[in-house]
């Protein structure tokens, strides 16, 4: 008997019951595509802190930054030129970024703090090359080339008077061989031969970005020159997003001796054994490890700005808090909703219970009603829900984040020296993954507010009496 | 059997007070019948509420076969109307989004049958009122004797000991009321039934055996020999 009058008051009633389901269809499916949009913005994000630090790195160590001196003593790069008559002349520079290092034995030292699972350094350099030729008479000397580009290896034309000089530049990363699981690196993808042999500590061999190799015009097999030696293309790698770490990667080694700084590196990448206790680990090397400067996602993710982080600081306040409002006024109404259909059946639910019925029997009749129209506003939220995701995900709009601003991204790729603001824009198309998980908070709801529901009306419906059979309504 | 003594019925509305039955004393024989009359708001409703165990009086004690209705815990007067009363309302009071069939149905729903001895015996009431033919019928799709009937085969199917009507035949028109009557008198010499029944009818009134009357919650027994 449960089923059938169940069943014959909702077809019967179709349309009390579809408002009250539809009320919580609305508000289930919006939680659904907040919820969703919200895990496309943290993967959006995620996204962005990957492509800077490679996968699996959760914090890295530079060198802890000095106050540059008035007048500026530290050692800029300094172009020298016989300003002779005639003739090409060149000049190549490898210079390490930011021109601050750190001892390889920070590795080790960073590798021995608590909490740190693996430890692998790195060395990011530039590469600028100057060459051209001066005509007579004209003595002024190029103007070196201006460092704080993006590390895209673009070239530009130094005009001056009687000079003409062209500057090539590009970046250089010096990765361990040995660790290849660690690094920048690892946020590319190898698309063509190899990646380094774990044995090629000192070789003369490159993986290159395939950007570069791209617009330099190489290919496996090839040679690329970094300050006048020739390394032997094995692989070319794509960025996974955004730019590359650098345009050439070398073995460590080779890096540093090319660029005059044996047993130097410019970043450590770091990953903790237990990535919930990465604030303990940045403490811990923070204080053990002097004159270093730890920077942990968490820490680049708060200098992430631009429409990605407006749209995801939306999406988590104004989202959650409309969608649950919605949610919750969708509750309340389903409530009163199913209050006032008890109302209008006084006399029926006082016959039942004149004839015999016991009051928790035409309690669960009820319920049962409003669990129904419940699953059924699940049913049609989940839908929606799905479709909205659906609908944003096909559509895929484009959100830009900008990372930077008063933090010293120490990642390589970040190109130029003496970076206080690293600027580096990505365009990440969104996307709105639902997750079983968001599925089930959905159906959770939806019972959850069909037992609400059925709550308000379960109540009303307890608190009849059989002599309400003989009520004088309708 | 009935036995009533100083049932005093008392509503409360808002700072008023409502006497809609005093110091009410009355005996029903097994199988006896009762027609109430009175004025209307005299109390006629409130007593039959009182025999059926709808409600509770305010004092006094109403006994059915020595059970003393009046504190009867809930759950047992619960089964007191499940198993021995069967009512039968002016406005019929039908399920409207159940079918004749199921309407009957839910009077069984306590006694906990067998779904299909609940459809076997469902049916069998309602040939027996003459709607054998309208068992899948909602009441929407019913003429309101039919429906009646309907109700009446709802108070019948679980073979009460008692029924109770309030007004049955009020809600319809002058040749359906006869055809009700019959029925109704049809099945209380049939089933031996103790019957009680309010009605405005004077007619019936004066062919009643036994004739109480209401007047401001105050009860007066006529016995019509004649009748
Ligand atoms: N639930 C209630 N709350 C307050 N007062 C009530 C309630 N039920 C009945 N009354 C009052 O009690 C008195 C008796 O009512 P009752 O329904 O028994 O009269 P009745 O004789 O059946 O009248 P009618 O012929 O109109 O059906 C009336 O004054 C009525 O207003
Ligand atoms: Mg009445």
């Amino acid at each position: 008997m449960f089923f059938t009058y169940l069943r014959r008051e909702l077809r019967r009633r179709r349309k009390a019951a579809l408002v009250v389901a539809s009320g919580l269809a609305l508000g289930i499916a919006l939680v659904i595509v907040v919820n969703s949009v919200s895990a496309g913005m943290k993967q959006a994000q995620g996204e962005v802190l990957e492509s800077l630090y490679g996968l699996g790195t959760d914090m890295t160590v530079t060198k802890a930054q000095e106050e540059p001196e008035e007048g500026g003593a530290v050692a800029r790069p300094r172009f020298k030129f016989d300003a002779s008559d005639g003739g090409e002349q060149s000049n190549d520079m490898l210079m390490v970024q930011g021109f601050e290092t750190l001892s390889t034995s920070t590795v080790d030292t960073v590798a021995r703090q608590d909490g740190v699972a693996n430890a692998v350094g790195g060395l990011s350099l530039t590469s600028i090359s100057v060459s051209g030729d001066f005509k007579p008479g004209e003595m002024k000397p190029a103007q070196p080339a201006q460092p704080g580009q993006k590390g895209s290896g673009g070239s530009g034309e130094v005009r001056g008077g009687g000079a003409d000089f062209g500057v090539n530049s590009f970046t250089v990363f010096g990765t361990d061989v040995t660790e290849p699981e660690l690094g920048p690196l690892t946020s590319s993808t190898l698309t063509k031969g190899r990646t380094f042999k774990t044995s090629e500590t000192d070789a003369k061999v490159a993986v290159l970005d395939s950007a570069y190799a791209k617009k330099e015009d190489l290919a496996t097999g090839d040679e690329v020159e970094v300050k006048g030696k020739k390394f032997a293309v094995v692989g070319i790698a794509t960025a996974d997003k955004g730019q590359p770490a650098a345009n050439v990667y070398i073995p460590l080694k080779q890096a540093q001796t090319l660029a005059d700084a044996k047993g130097k590196i410019t970043t450590v990448y770091v990953k903790a054994a237990d990535s919930q206790a990465i604030s303990a680990v940045k403490d811990a090397i923070q204080k053990n490890v002097p004159d270093t400067t730890v920077t942990t996602s968490a820490d680049l993710a708060k200098t992430v700005s631009g429409s990605l982080d407006t749209a995801a600081g939306l999406a988590s306040t104004v989202g959650k808090w409309l969608s649950y409002a919605v949610l919750a006024a969708a509750f309340l109404v389903a409530g009163l909703l199913t209050s006032s259909a008890v109302s209008r059946r006084v006399r029926e639910f006082g016959t039942l219970k004149a004839l015999g019925w016991k009051s928790g029997r035409v309690t669960r009749q009820v319920v049962g009603e409003a669990l129904v129209n419940g699953l059924i506003g699940g049913a049609l939220g989940i839908a929606a829900g799905l479709a909205g995701a659906y609908a944003v995900t096909a559509v895929s709009p484009t959100l830009t984040a900008e990372l930077g601003g008063g933090l010293r991204v120490a990642g390589p790729g970040g190109g130029g020296p003496a970076q206080d603001a690293a600027e580096r824009t990505l365009d990440i198309a969104l996307s709105a993954p639902v997750s079983l998980a968001t599925i089930a908070l959905a159906a959770a709801l939806a019972i959850g507010g069909g037992l609400i529901a059925g709550g308000f009306g379960g109540w009303r419906a307890s608190r009849l009496r059989p002599a309400d059979a003989l009520r004088r309504v309708e | 059997m009935y036995d009533l003594r100083g049932v005093t019925k008392t509503y409360r509305r808002g700072k008023a007070t409502v006497q809609a039955l005093a110091d009410v004393d009355l005996t029903i024989e097994d199988g006896g019948r009762l027609v109430i009359q009175g004025p209307t708001g005299g109390g006629k409703s409130t007593l039959l509420q009182m025999l059926g165990g709808l409600d509770r009086p305010t004092s006094g004690q109403v006994a059915l076969d020595g059970t003393d209705l009046a504190t009867l815990p809930e759950a047992r007067l619960t089964r007191v109307r499940s198993e021995n009363i069967g009512f039968v309302f002016q406005s019929f009071n039908l399920i409207p989004t159940l079918t004749a069939q199921e309407n009957v149905e839910t009077a069984l729903v306590p006694l906990k049958l067998r779904a299909k001895d609940r459809r076997e015996r469902a049916a069998e009431a309602l040939e027996s009122v003459g709607l054998g033919e309208r068992l899948g019928h909602l009441p929407g799709e019913m003429s309101g004797g039919q429906q009646q009937r309907v109700a009446i085969a709802r108070a019948l199917v679980k073979r009460p000991k008692v029924l109770l009507a309030d007004e049955p035949t009020g809600n319809l028109d002058e040749s359906m009321r006869d055809e009700i009557m019959e029925l109704l008198e049809g099945l209380w010499k049939e089933h031996g039934l103790t019957f009680v029944m309010v009605t405005h009818d004077s007619a019936i009134a004066r062919r009643a055996p036994r004739l109480a009357t209401i007047r401001k919650g105050r009860l007066t027994v006529t016995e019509n020999a004649g009748a």
